[in-house]
């Protein structure tokens, strides 16, 4: 480990102790960045991944005389999302200018929301693993333009420090977000590094049950920051607070709020203060470092936006899109694990690997519930995971479904299914495509297989003998032969029955 | 054909169409008469001579081909250097934009070129618009065709300066607190105000996004119509762009001609806008307009407008306000120059320093401190706060006027041109004289200048402003065309014919290749 990261690793304290001698209060910034087609105030691509200042103008590069326009359809996707947080709609909303400079930052000033935020005073409720259901009250939803991508040349880590010189690319510059503020969050206790975790994962559902966002965290479309205070045990006053920022995966998010508690509570209890600060998380270490200083002071010199005009969404327009909400997140679980059947284990590995939506789709395309579960969360998975890419872009449910049915058919057994699968990814065709060219099919015609299980008994007369002799266990090194003989394109089970019956039957 | 320059673009219109004269041969002529005085008065920061040609043409062999032209094609305007043109460098008179070339079009400009005029340069202005005098143009000052000595007002002094001396049959100014009519008023020609929202913002180098308006610059108040009626109207790329659909600016102007234009016609004389403070010369012709007016039939009362006091002193906290966000974005690092610190590392932070520091004038550092002041934390409340609900106030004694009258009139400017340097020194006294053309951009509603004489004791031109209610820009039309005919009647000539020839003094020079 570099000296300078032995330096930065903080003492910590045991979390039970601390928790002990400290109540943690919360508080979580999520952005979540929508999937607009084009960016927030100009026509630009909202692309993630084209060359580099390709989908920029005169407005996204901040040039002189470049004017913002606002895209309805931003404002209708952060309106949704505020809907499905529970929030209530603006009447009168506008934009303000959050002033700093920066080069990642066109204009100089982010285009934001201050005074007026689209949506504000909501709520979710979360469920943790124990059980325990806990409200978050949200503050706020704003809209805002998103800045652009700076990275640092010639230094050894990558960071700004050390760096000879940086490239901005402006292709984000402008892409839409909307940042979800909570309100301080009391009383998580123990839970409060899965209270995170699981926030965030609800955000992070949400955004994509309604089609908003891509809801990537691994591409930065979700982004979390998140404010961690300790109080000590039988106080009343807050603690001074620090906002870890850009904690960009569930897991971080836990372990970051975690080390947060565990460090503030080793500085807290060795006499020291905490500095109000933001803290840059180190997903590779797993600890926090000091960023910059932060004050409530802080002075962006927030003004209304005098380039676009105060919006007032329609009463009307609002309502039309309540009725566009998806069923929630969370109460769709609960239906579809009872309708299943699923015991927690089952359900929660499916909700874990994201596969929900593909597990529903194969269902309602012919499947049973368990045989969609166990190609899902088996044999696709781990085929997606060798080849780096997620479960549901390699087969789809519909081709899926019509493999089930195969094998619940009899056509196929399970290690036929999965070279059957194999060839449906490989782009052969549908199921019974794949079979047909492949000649996959189990064999149900008896004849070819009476004669090879008559080759094979023959070829084995003290088994024969031993069957004859009433030993029935014994035909299972006929069936092996028999199998392979058969290439493999027999059901094994039709196989020992046919084996005993001939096994009588032979002169 | 010298005559080519003094003809109205109305005229000049009628000669093209009429197939009389090439856009070419117009071109030339004036390109030439730039050549021949702009040495000295230094209207343009940018004369695009060949470009223009070739424009022209092609505009001759469209007609040629009896293309279906807009009537204005072929005819050669100036453009503010505050607005964006991608052939060519586009500066708002700041060395920090020194030969930076756009890579687009504002949409007025856009909207010239598919009208076919033809763009002869880019004028000087005061730095970023800030000031009255165009002496604040990092690129040196512009002389006033009518006393060289003296300022040809601003911040588009370069405009109304190159329309006043035929360099330009019409001109696009920009207008924050005055910019477009203030020199207008100095220099004796007409220029336009629109309604806030009624021309488009977009590629309009922003000094204060709520405030900025482009229009018109030209010798007569049909040519200042005529190019609104090009340049006007709703564009999406700006979203305080007014979705209205507007009448023809030309044929309100025409309606003007017409006998007995003005009769019943309210005019409403603001109190707060006379008095002291106010040049004699300038308070005796508006005075005489007054009488014109009364006798042609206009009903003329004195309104009140109590607000009106505390208008300089808000606008120049929304202004820096909202200029010192507008330029931050001056910063080296997508466009314009780039300076390296003397000392210290490269860090992006001390090249923006380094570069602020050495492409910004000084009227613009003070304007940024200014506005940066007036926004920060604890003290936004007291003075941007304040000023918004000044401007408020403003905007209902306009309400009021416009509730009693159909036009608001005061002098343009409370004085003639002054002397290079005369205000210089004291800001104040140059933000002064601005007092009477602020409120129309704090309300939004639109304004013109037309020019009513000259000042007795300096001989220097006076200017009349006349305002209308918001979206009524029209009437500015009627009613300003009415009085320029009324007054050249009454005279027997136009005033600017009244000039002093231009000594083509470096002829020679450029005839001959400068040294």
């Amino acid at each position: 480990m570099p000296n300078a990261e032995k330096k930065n690793r903080a003492e910590l304290m045991d979390f039970d102790r601390a928790l002990e001698l400290f109540e943690p209060v919360l508080g979580f910034e999520v952005h979540v960045e929508l999937n607009t087609k084009t960016k927030m105030f100009c026509g630009c691509a909202n692309e993630f991944g084209s060359g580099a200042n390709t989908n920029t103008c005169p407005t996204c590069l901040g040039l002189p005389g470049g004017l913002p326009q606002v895209n309805k359809k931003a404002l209708e996707s952060s309106i949704r999302l505020g809907l499905a947080l529970g929030c209530e709609i603006a009447e009168h909303s506008r934009f303000a200018r959050k002033n700093y400079f920066y080069p990642d930052t066109a204009k100089n000033f982010q285009t934001s929301q201050y005074d007026d935020p689209i949506c504000h005073d909501g709520s979710i409720t979360i469920e943790l693993e124990s059980g325990r259901l806990v409200t978050v009250e949200i503050e706020r939803a704003h809209m805002e333009d998103d800045a652009g991508k700076l990275t640092h040349m010639g230094g050894a880590t990558g960071r700004i420090q050390g760096a000879d010189y940086s490239l901005v690319d402006y292709n984000r510059g402008g892409v839409p977000l909307v940042e979800i503020v909570t309100q301080m969050i009391e009383g998580a206790e123990h839970d409060a590094p899965e209270i995170g975790k699981t926030y965030v994962a609800a955000i992070r559902e949400i955004a994509k049950a309604l089609g908003v966002s891509n809801a990537r965290m691994e591409e930065g479309n979700v982004r979390c920051d998140a404010n961690v205070s300790l109080r000590p045990r039988g106080s009343n006053v807050l603690g001074t607070r620090t906002e870890t920022k850009n904690v960009n995966s569930l897991r971080s998010v836990e372990r970051a709020v975690r080390y947060e508690i565990q460090r503030q509570a080793a500085v807290l209890s060795g006499g020291g203060t905490i500095t109000q600060e933001t803290r840059h998380w180190h997903e590779d270490t797993g600890i926090t470092s000091a960023g910059r200083p932060k004050s409530d002071a802080d002075d962006y010199r927030y003004f209304p936006e005098p380039d676009l005009l105060p919006m007032a969404p329609s009463r009307e327009w609002v309502e039309e899109l309540r009725l566009t909400l998806p069923e929630p997140p969370a109460a769709r679980r609960k239906r579809l694990q009872a309708a299943w059947g699923f015991v927690n284990l089952e359900f929660q590995d499916v909700v874990n690997s994201d596969l929900l939506d593909a597990v529903e789709a194969t269902v309602a395309a012919g499947a049973s519930a368990q045989a969609a579960r166990k190609w899902w969360t088996g044999e696709i998975a781990r085929l997606a995971n060798v080849a780096g890419v997620a479960a549901d872009s390699l087969v789809t449910p519909v081709q899926l479904a019509a493999l089930i049915q195969l094998v619940e058919a009899g056509t196929l057994t399970d290690r036929l299914a999965r070279q059957v699968l194999e060839g449906v990814i490989a782009g052969e065709g549908t199921p019974v495509e794949v079979v047909e060219s492949r000649g996959l099919a189990v064999v149900s015609d008896d004849g070819p297989l009476i004669a090879a299980i008559d080759a094979a008994l023959l070829g084995q007369p003290d088994v024969l003998a031993k069957i004859r002799g009433g030993k029935p266990q014994a035909a299972g090194a006929v069936i092996g032969a028999v199998m392979k003989a058969m290439h493999g394109q027999a059901d094994a089970a039709r196989v020992r029955v046919l084996v005993l019956e001939r096994a009588q039957a032979i002169e | 054909m010298p005559y080519l320059t003094k003809l109205s673009a109305a005229a000049l219109s009628e000669l093209l169409v009429s197939k009389q004269v090439s856009a070419v041969e117009a071109t030339r002529a004036h390109l030439d008469h730039i050549t021949a005085v702009d040495t000295d008065l230094h209207a343009f920061l940018h004369v695009a001579g060949d470009a223009a040609l070739n424009n022209a043409a092609k505009i001759d062999a469209r007609r040629a081909a009896d293309e279906p032209l807009h009537p204005l094609a072929g005819v050669p305007i100036a453009i503010k250097d505050v607005l964006a043109t991608q052939d060519m460098p586009t500066t708002a008179g700041s060395r920090i934009l020194e030969g930076w070339v756009p890579p687009y079009d504002a949409t007025v400009v856009a909207r010239l070129r598919a009208a076919g005029l033809i763009l002869l340069g880019k004028t000087n202005m005061d730095e970023f618009a800030m000031g009255s005098s165009t002496e604040h143009s990092a690129y040196g000052v512009t002389r006033n065709p009518w006393d060289r000595d003296r300022i040809p007002g601003g911040s588009g002094g370069g405009s109304a300066a190159a329309v006043a001396s035929y360099q330009a049959p019409l001109a696009l100014g920009s207008d924050t607190g005055g910019s477009i009519r203030q020199p207008a008023a100095v220099t004796g020609s007409v220029g336009v105000k629109p309604t806030y929202g009624g021309v488009s913002r977009y590629g309009a180098i922003a000094l204060a996004s709520s405030l900025d308006q482009v229009g018109p610059v030209s010798r007569s108040v049909y040519d200042a119509a005529l190019l609104h009626d090009v340049i006007g109207g709703h564009d999406p790329l700006d979203s305080t762009s007014l979705t209205d659909s507007w009448p023809s600016m030309a044929a309100a102007a025409r309606e003007g001609l017409q006998d007995g234009a003005l009769k019943g016609v309210r005019v409403g004389v603001i109190k707060e806008l006379s008095g002291d403070g106010f040049q004699a010369g300038v308070t005796q012709r508006f005075n005489e307009t007054l009488a014109l007016l009364a006798a042609a039939g206009a009903e003329i009362t004195e309104v009140s407008a109590p607000n009106f006091e505390y208008a300089v002193a808000a606008y120049y906290l929304i202004l820096p306000a909202e200029a010192s966000s507008n330029l931050a974005r001056f910063d080296s690092v997508r466009f314009g120059i780039r300076v390296n610190p003397k000392n210290g590392s490269l860090t992006s932070e001390h090249v923006m320093s380094a570069t602020r520091e050495a492409g910004f004038g000084a009227e613009v550092k003070r304007r940024i401190i200014l506005g940066t002041y007036a926004l920060s934390a604890g003290y936004y409340d007291a003075y941007y706060g304040s000023a918004q609900k000044v401007r408020t106030l403003i905007q209902r004694d306009f309400a009021a006027a416009f509730s009693q009258v159909d036009v608001l009139m005061s002098p343009s400017a409370p004085t003639t041109a002054f002397k290079f340097g005369e205000k210089l020194a004291d800001p104040m006294a140059m933000y002064l004289n601005d007092v009477t053309t602020i409120p129309a951009n704090l309300a939004g509603v639109p304004g013109m200048s037309i020019p009513i004489g000259l000042a007795p004791e300096d001989g220097l031109p006076v200017g009349l402003q006349i305002m209308a209610p918001a979206k009524a820009d029209a009437r500015l039309y009627t009613v300003g065309a009415a009085i320029e005919q009324l007054l050249e009647t009454s005279w027997g000539h136009t005033m600017l014919s009244q000039a002093p020839a231009l000594t083509p003094t470096e002829m020679f020079a450029s005839e001959e290749g400068a040294v």
